[in-house]
């Protein structure tokens, strides 16, 4: 088997929160809380949870944004948390990111052929003339006009905006994407151009995408696994149709069963959890899930933690009493 | 006599903007109907004008930019473009009400929940006491869901969760039983399963209080789960409208189809191409007269159609296919089998 283009072993990244008169740490806001992941070459990792379950954080975790209070990401055997500022910048080419939000990740103040000649420009790669000719050859990549490379931001869709959103990204060959939102805010007909540009480029370029999502449906169709995230840890894992065929896991049952079918003659059979997500600041000792799962543990089982195990191959659960419908089975 | 069959009868309405570039027509000779006790979706891309209807209807199109050129609104008969200031303030949050997309926003920060609930209730009833709108804002924060709600009374906004802040939002929007309430993308801003809890929630209180409800979304999933009746827009005008059932599994417009293509099920093959409406909507400053999904269809009549005198000139109506199901009559969009 080859080696994984991307091996996070037990990252953690927490955030203090400051208070009292002198600031100081009165607690840990623990965003991602001991996650393990790999990527392989090529692949799309899907990453989906709620809002503050800390699928973003991850992310710039990866992308050295957010500087990880510990454990490991390992780039090609490299750890990317050991490095400074300048070891990492070399790194920066082959690590790439995609944001949600178009508007605000491009400078308003920059023509589009700007923006995407920078990259060249800060890791020194070619002359004027050189830079230019590739910039039009990635607006070509992208499906736009040669002519945008004139214009301003705003002059654009927010289809096309995206589309320079992945322009700049793949800009310098990147090996690995980290795709926060990248369609959420685009408009349906808009989304699945811009979802087949990326599974296009993914093929041409062999990408590996870290695809991170709160919609279930078009994440589902654009991955190769799938990882699902609830307050800061992962707590299932495996090969995508097996996660939509076989969910294991209550919360992944729920999400799945609260998608909104887009069909009237299809009704679905919702579980509805109760509540909210609770606070990473101080969450719920032993098993997270616990308070808003619908299958009962008694209140010591709640203390325990549940275990990461893989239970058909390749298929990784957090087994425990309030998570897996007879648990025992998988002990 | 018996009441009419509609709550809500929207002919023609025409709404149109002045923007720097001159007058800009959002809403292009709209009409619907709203059945009592039933949901209409309105559904279409950004800047199709399904905002900009519901506004109009609350009578909250921004001033003075914002104008109804045409066409009327009438509300159980009475036409609300007509309606005095002084009427409105009658009718709005007592007969009509509205939830909106951003629950933090539509909240006001600096006031507890139980002032912004009781409020409504004095405003529409001047004698009632201070103790008894409170009382009443508890009972109705029961009824959405809200877990002990006299202590989340006294709570401001920002103590709330989203899911939390929206059952609020939805708690003043039914304080009165209104008859129609209008929905602005109502669970857009919050997590999957939230929004299931939400329209959940919607549901069985319509089912309760027998209102009926505008549900306006770009979300397919939302309209198939929620709605009785489909109004598609596009650019600015009706493009279909029908039962969910009709437009789901029987669209006559392309881009209805489109839409319905476009978006990626569970039950599809993961990693394929996934069909797509080529080009962009357009821009409200540069509308043909004709049919404005022509220059995007897919059909072989298009390229013909767009050449035609008849795309500079004429603005197609709307046929009835079969009961209930009206379409945009011009063959340049609509699926191969009505021509």
């Amino acid at each position: 088997m080859s080696l994984p283009l991307l091996d996070i072993q037990d990252l953690k990244m927490h955030f203090p929160v400051k208070g009292g008169v002198f600031l100081t740490a009165k607690a840990w806001c623990k965003a991602v809380d001991g996650i393990s992941l790999q990527i392989n070459p090529g692949e799309t990792l899907g990453l989906v949870g709620e809002s503050g379950c800390g699928k973003s954080t991850l992310g710039k975790c990866i992308v050295g944004l957010n500087k990880a209070t510990s454990g490991s990401i390992r780039y090609n055997g490299t750890d990317l948390t050991q490095l400074n500022t300048s070891e990492f910048k070399s790194h920066r080419r082959d690590i790439q990111m995609i944001f949600q939000d178009p508007v605000e990740s491009l400078n308003a103040r920059h023509t589009v052929g700007e923006t995407l000649e920078e990259p060249f420009i800060i890791h020194k790669l070619g002359d004027r003339v050189v830079r230019k000719q590739k910039v039009f050859k990635l607006l070509e990549k992208v499906g736009l006009q040669p002519d945008a490379a004139d214009r301003y931001p705003f002059e654009f869709s927010g289809g096309q905006r995206q589309r320079i959103g992945i322009a700049r990204a793949i800009a310098l060959n990147p090996k690995l994407i980290i795709c926060d939102e990248p369609v959420s805010a685009l408009d349906v007909s808009v989304q699945s151009q811009v979802l087949n540009l990326m599974m296009d480029l993914q093929k041409e370029m062999n990408l590996s995408y870290l695809f991170i999502t709160h919609d279930l449906a078009v994440v589902k169709h654009i991955s190769d696994r799938i990882a699902v995230m609830y307050l800061g840890k992962i707590v299932e894992l495996g090969p995508a149709d097996e996660i939509y065929k076989n969910p294991l896991h209550a919360y992944t049952q729920a999400l799945i069963s609260a998608i909104p079918i887009p069909d009237p003659r299809k009704k679905s059979k919702r579980i509805i959890l109760k509540g909210d997500v609770p606070s990473p600041i101080d969450p719920p000792e032993g098993c997270a899930f616990a308070s808003r799962s619908w299958i009962s543990c008694t209140e010591e089982e709640a203390k325990q933690p549940g275990e990461f195990k893989e239970v058909t191959p390749g298929h990784w659960v957090e087994v425990h009493p309030a998570t897996v419908e007879n648990y025992r089975d998988y002990l | 006599m018996e009441p009419a069959k509609n709550i809500l009868e929207v002919r023609d309405l025409v709404i149109a903007f002045d923007t720097d570039a001159g007058q800009v027509t959002a809403v292009d000779q709209v009409s619907f109907d709203v059945p009592r006790s039933r949901t209409l979706g309105i559904v279409g891309e950004s800047g199709c004008g399904k905002s900009v209807t519901a506004f109009s209807i609350m009578r909250l199109l921004p001033q003075p930019m914002g104008k109804v050129l045409r066409g009327s609104i009438k509300l159980d008969g009475i036409d609300l473009l007509k309606c005095s200031q002084k009427q409105l303030h009658k009718i709005r949050g007592a007969r009509i009400s509205m939830i909106f997309q951003e629950p933090m926003s539509a909240l006001n920060p600096v006031h507890r929940i139980g002032k912004q609930l009781s409020e409504i209730y004095q405003l529409h009833n001047p004698e009632m006491t201070q103790k008894d709108a409170w009382e009443a804002s508890i009972e109705m924060l029961h009824k959405v869901g809200i877990p002990s709600p006299e202590i989340r009374v006294g709570e401001y906004p920002h103590q709330l969760s989203g899911g939390m802040r929206q059952r609020v939002v939805i708690a003043i929007a039914l304080a009165l039983k209104p008859q129609l309430v209008i929905a602005d993308e109502p669970t857009t801003a919050l997590d999957v399963t939230i929004q299931a809890q939400i329209l959940d929630l919607m549901k069985s209180l319509q089912h309760e209080m027998g209102m009926s409800i505008i549900m306006i979304t770009h979300d397919l999933g939302v309209i198939a789960e929620t709605c009785d009746r489909v109004v598609v827009m596009y650019a600015g005008r009706v493009a279909e409208v029908g039962s969910t059932d009709q437009i789901f599994h029987n669209p006559k417009h392309l881009y209805t189809q489109g839409l319905l293509q476009s978006i990626p099920r569970l039950e599809n093959t993961r990693k394929v191409t996934l069909p797509t409406i080529s080009g962009l909507v357009p821009g409200l400053a540069e509308l043909p007269v004709g049919a404005r999904f022509a220059p995007r269809s897919p059909s072989p009549l298009a390229e013909d159609y767009l050449q035609s005198e008849e795309f500079k000139t004429i603005r197609p109506t709307l046929k009835e296919v079969e009961p209930g199901h009206w379409v945009e009559n011009c063959p340049a969009v609509l699926v191969d089998s009505l021509y």
